[in-house]
């Protein structure tokens, strides 16, 4: 059945997800539904703790058997061991068919590749894959689906019931023996635990792994008490050095530097640069350097932030050291300056769920003026790619894309228009993961495209001094350079499904196969 | 005369020939021109490979207006002959000679170019020649080398090589090249060519590199060669004329074409004595307004 | 064109690509190895099997490792690689059948 982003969903996949396809942003609006509530073992007696001896008597304590759903959260990015840990533990004890609900996955995870070729994995849920298990996956060793989902979508899918976790593990920088968790403090200082929130609020049992025990009680504490069965203490739950690196020195790439200034000359010609605006951006070079350039007109324009939103950065952070925004909203530190932000009074931790949950009673990405984005394609419906690379393979991350591009009034997608000989201009994306009607414009390297559905903003460049095309300019330009793609040779199978926020399908990923000439 | 003698030449990027990441797409950072280099930066045993590597850049990228000049490896190495021949086949705007100590070197490239342009079957002169000095006695030339043919468009300052020969080295303040700088562009006046400032190798430094072409500038340089992109805005910036230069550069031409019609040789604009040796200054004022985007008049 | 002896050229860097040639066995042997070989496997196929021919090629094993160069790269590299094998650095036919 064809979805809304003209994407083919195959009817086996529906019958056997039980899903519907994606029929546009704003489909379930005012959808009405009870929430999912977890089975809760009470703790009425007053004596002991909450400590048990190790991982394994937690695990046993908690009666996984075959088929449960465990999740994770992904605070500490590539330096976490809790995954690892973990499904090293459950395969010991010969559990199978398990499904993994995880806020993400990465290289670091590269180990538990085993665990799904013999079947001890059988289900993934995640925001994305990278290396190894990315894969596994496209290669079709995973025996279920994977399923893509945006952080906004897990939590959808959590709080429905969609999902229903049985086990949650929750690495904490510090806690107490009674579950008091807090991202913040220990050897493995994240800052915050937006992710595992959702976690801590349904799953039916949750164990908090800890390398570092603090006197009850962990206060405020970030995850509390009342939602933890059990605290485990083990050595280390992290890479510190891999958890919150140094900040990344700004870029002196050009390119990246240029389309970071087109998109600052953008953004203060837009309507939408006042007094209070709102704003959100990722992590790669070209946004960082727009950061620091929106600063200094800023600046020089005499315009404040009311607030910044993210995935937070030192240059982000930098905006509240210099007084230039009211506060920051923060689900994740991607760097030192990020966590000792944490500590200021007007940077405020929220859930994945306040952040970007679509089915909540309104997430913070509704309140977004501007989110700066990246894309590994766009094509020329501003369909965008940001989980399956040019090879085929899952190796990319929804996280809060499809999220915040719904929700900005003003969602910005920056790539430069040839990665290598791919053009990242397309007429169409290998894999959609955000909907074009949440991308208001493109930003290139070799010009910028405004999306027609937003007259008002075509409008409102039109005079401003920058190299505006339109898309299919865009498109052509770069295929005049690299010559015409041919679009990636897929297998039948579908390994994995690109959910989109609200739970329906935007896409299936199909197993790799390898690549074969035309004419032999 | 080639049209393209006197073409805007504020930046000339070098690009070594051999990275094709690099040769794709320089013209994204808007250069005026740029020096695809066979010389320096091409290993000994790359020379061949870079050829091909050149012949085939010059043929199918499509550079967008960038002017596109080659650096050939220098006359007394055995390659630059070939180095000539790939060029001009390929299609190259002008060819960059190192090394340029008399006006003999120029003829011998003249001469070589020439000779490819028949055997490719390109218009004869349609290749320009531009002469890098970096020895004393190169500087001691110039004013010889930049009359030595029609086909010359401008002389370079190359810093590295002339200050190993004058036995002090780059200091970063510019003292050093004080000599050659005065020299090099009184010559390339003279003899009605322009003049190019060397490259300046400190990306860290870009404050230093802002005074460096403020400097330049006001000695009367027509441009500086560059050896990165980022080093492109700020030379443009300091090319653009101010809005005053440019208001009063129109009322000059505009006046100067209105009383040459009435035989009027001196007369005077906002207070000034002007002549029709105002004129040729009026129009590249403009059209530096022009290329900086800065222009809105319709002159 | 005879290839007297394996010669290289090009590099592994990004937009690059390494040719190696060698003599064959009586036909021309390509293995391609490329980071775009899904969007562009046929295309540099096509844009080594047309170069070979014009060189006059026909004997000869063509190993490409393409790191996503454009089409003029691709060319440049076998050809350099093919004039390499023949120890030719001077007097190329440019704009002959090099074009």
């Amino acid at each position: 059945m064809i979805n809304a982003v003209g994407r083919d969903i195959p009817e086996e996949i529906l019958e056997m997800t039980g899903k519907e396809v994606f029929r546009g942003n704003h489909y379930f609006d005012g959808y009405t539904y009870r929430k999912h509530g977890p089975s809760t073992t009470c703790v009425i007696n007053s004596n002991g703790s909450k400590l048990v001896s190790g991982l394994r008597e937690a695990i046993e304590k908690c009666g996984i058997r075959d088929g449960m759903t465990i999740s994770f959260h992904h605070h500490f990015r590539e330096g976490d061991y809790v995954v690892n840990m973990v499904m090293e533990e459950i395969h010991k004890m010969g559990i199978k068919d398990i499904t993994i609900c995880a806020s993400s996955l990465g290289k670091a995870h590269d180990p538990i590749v085993p665990y799904i070729e013999d079947g001890t994995i059988t289900n993934i849920r995640s925001s994305g894959v990278r290396g190894k298990i990315g894969e596994a996956i496209s290669k079709g060793k995973l025996k279920g689906l994977a399923v893509m989902q945006s952080h906004g979508g897990r939590v959808r899918s959590i709080a429905t019931g969609e999902v229903e976790i049985d086990i949650a593990f929750i690495g904490a920088p510090t806690c107490d023996d009674y579950g008091n968790c807090r991202g913040i403090g220990g050897k493995s200082n994240c800052g915050v635990l937006s992710y595992a929130m959702a976690d801590a609020l349904h799953a039916d049992k949750v164990i908090a792994i800890t390398d570092c025990l603090v006197p009850f009680p962990n206060f405020p504490a970030h995850i509390s008490m009342t939602r933890v069965d059990y605290v485990v203490e083990v050595d280390a739950i992290g890479d510190p050095e891999k958890i919150a690196t140094g900040a990344a020195k700004p870029t002196t790439d050009q390119r990246k530097l240029m389309m970071a200034d087109y998109c600052t000359r953008f953004v203060v010609n837009s309507p939408y640069f006042k007094n209070g605006f709102s704003y959100q951006t990722g992590v790669g070079g070209a946004s960082i350097a727009s950061t620091i350039s929106l600063a200094r007109e800023m600046r020089k324009r005499n315009v404040r932030m009311r607030f910044g939103v993210g995935g937070l950065t030192k240059p982000m952070c930098d905006l509240l050291i210099n007084d230039q925004v009211d506060c920051l909203l923060d689900t994740q530190d991607f760097d030192l300056d990020a966590v000792e932000s944490v500590k200021d009074l007007r940077h405020f931790r929220i859930s994945a769920g306040q952040y970007a949950d679509p089915f909540n009673k309104g997430a913070v990405v509704n309140k977004l003026d501007f989110v700066i984005l990246a894309a590994l394609e766009v094509d020329v419906n501003f369909n965008c790619n940001v989980v399956v690379g040019s090879d085929g393979m899952l190796t990319g991350a929804q996280g809060g894309h499809p999220d915040t591009a719904a929700g900005a009034k003003c969602a910005i997608v920056i790539a430069p228009l040839l990665q290598g000989r791919i053009p990242a201009i397309c007429t169409e994306v290998t894999t959609v993961t955000t909907p074009g009607e949440s991308v208001d414009v493109v930003i290139t390297d070799y010009g910028i495209a405004i999306n027609p559905r937003r007259q008002d903003l075509i409008e409102a460049m039109k005079e401003v001094d920058l190299p505006f095309k339109t898309i299919e300019e865009l498109r052509d330009m770069a295929y005049s350079i690299t010559g015409e793609p041919e679009r990636v040779q897929f297998a039948d199978r579908v390994v994995g499904i690109i959910e989109s926020r609200d739970g329906t399908i935007m896409d299936v990923v199909r197993q790799i196969k390898s690549f074969e000439f035309s004419d032999k | 005369m080639n049209p393209n003698k006197k073409r805007l030449r504020r930046t000339m990027m070098f690009l070594n020939v051999q990275k094709p990441g690099l040769i794709k797409d320089p013209y994204i950072y808007g250069p005026d021109s740029i020096i695809l280099d066979l010389e320096d930066a091409v290993a000994e045993n790359q020379k061949d490979a870079a050829r091909f590597s050149l012949f085939h850049a010059l043929r199918e990228i499509n550079y967008r207006g960038v002017e596109r000049v080659v650096r050939i490896n220098a006359l007394d190495t055995p390659y630059w002959k070939e180095d000539i021949r790939c060029a001009v086949t390929g299609g190259c705007d002008g060819i960059r000679i190192p090394k340029t100590e008399s006006p003999m070197d120029v003829k011998l490239v003249e001469d070589a170019v020439e000779y490819a342009e028949r055997e490719s079957g390109r218009p004869v002169g349609s290749v320009l020649i531009m002469a890098a000095i970096e020895s004393a006695r190169g500087v001691m030339k110039a004013l010889d080398i930049c009359e030595a043919s029609e086909r010359l468009f401008g002389i370079a300052l190359s810093g590295g090589d002339y200050t190993k020969d004058l036995q002090t080295h780059i200091t970063g303040t510019g003292i050093e090249l004080m000599g050659a700088r005065q020299n090099l562009v009184i010559a390339a006046r003279a003899a009605g060519i322009q003049c190019f400032d060397t490259v300046y190798t400190d990306l860290d430094d870009m404050d230093g590199f802002r005074q460096d072409v403020e400097n330049i500038h006001l000695m009367g340089f027509d441009g500086k060669s560059i050896i990165n992109p980022r080093q492109i805005r700020i030379v443009h910036e300091i090319y653009t004329p101010s809005e005053k230069d440019i208001i009063f550069a129109e009322k000059v031409v505009r006046e100067i074409d209105e009383k040459k019609k009435l035989g009027i040789g001196v007369f005077t604009v906002d207070g000034k004595m002007i002549d029709i040796a105002f004129y040729d200054g009026a129009k590249r004022t403009i059209a530096l307004a022009k290329a900086s985007g800065v222009y809105r008049g319709d002159l | 064109m005879e290839i007297l002896k394996p010669a290289i050229a090009g590099t592994l860097e990004s937009s690059d690509c390494q040719v190696s040639v060698e003599a064959g066995e009586g036909g021309i042997e390509l293995e391609l190895n490329s980071v775009v070989i899904n969007q562009f496997g046929n295309q540099i196929r096509k844009v080594a099997l047309e170069t070979l021919e014009r060189l006059g090629v026909n004997n000869v094993k063509l190993t490409i490792v393409d790191m996503g160069a454009l089409d003029c790269t691709i060319k440049a590299r076998i050809e350099g690689a093919v004039y390499r094998s023949q120890g030719q650095k001077e007097h190329l036919p440019w704009g002959g059948v090099i074009r």
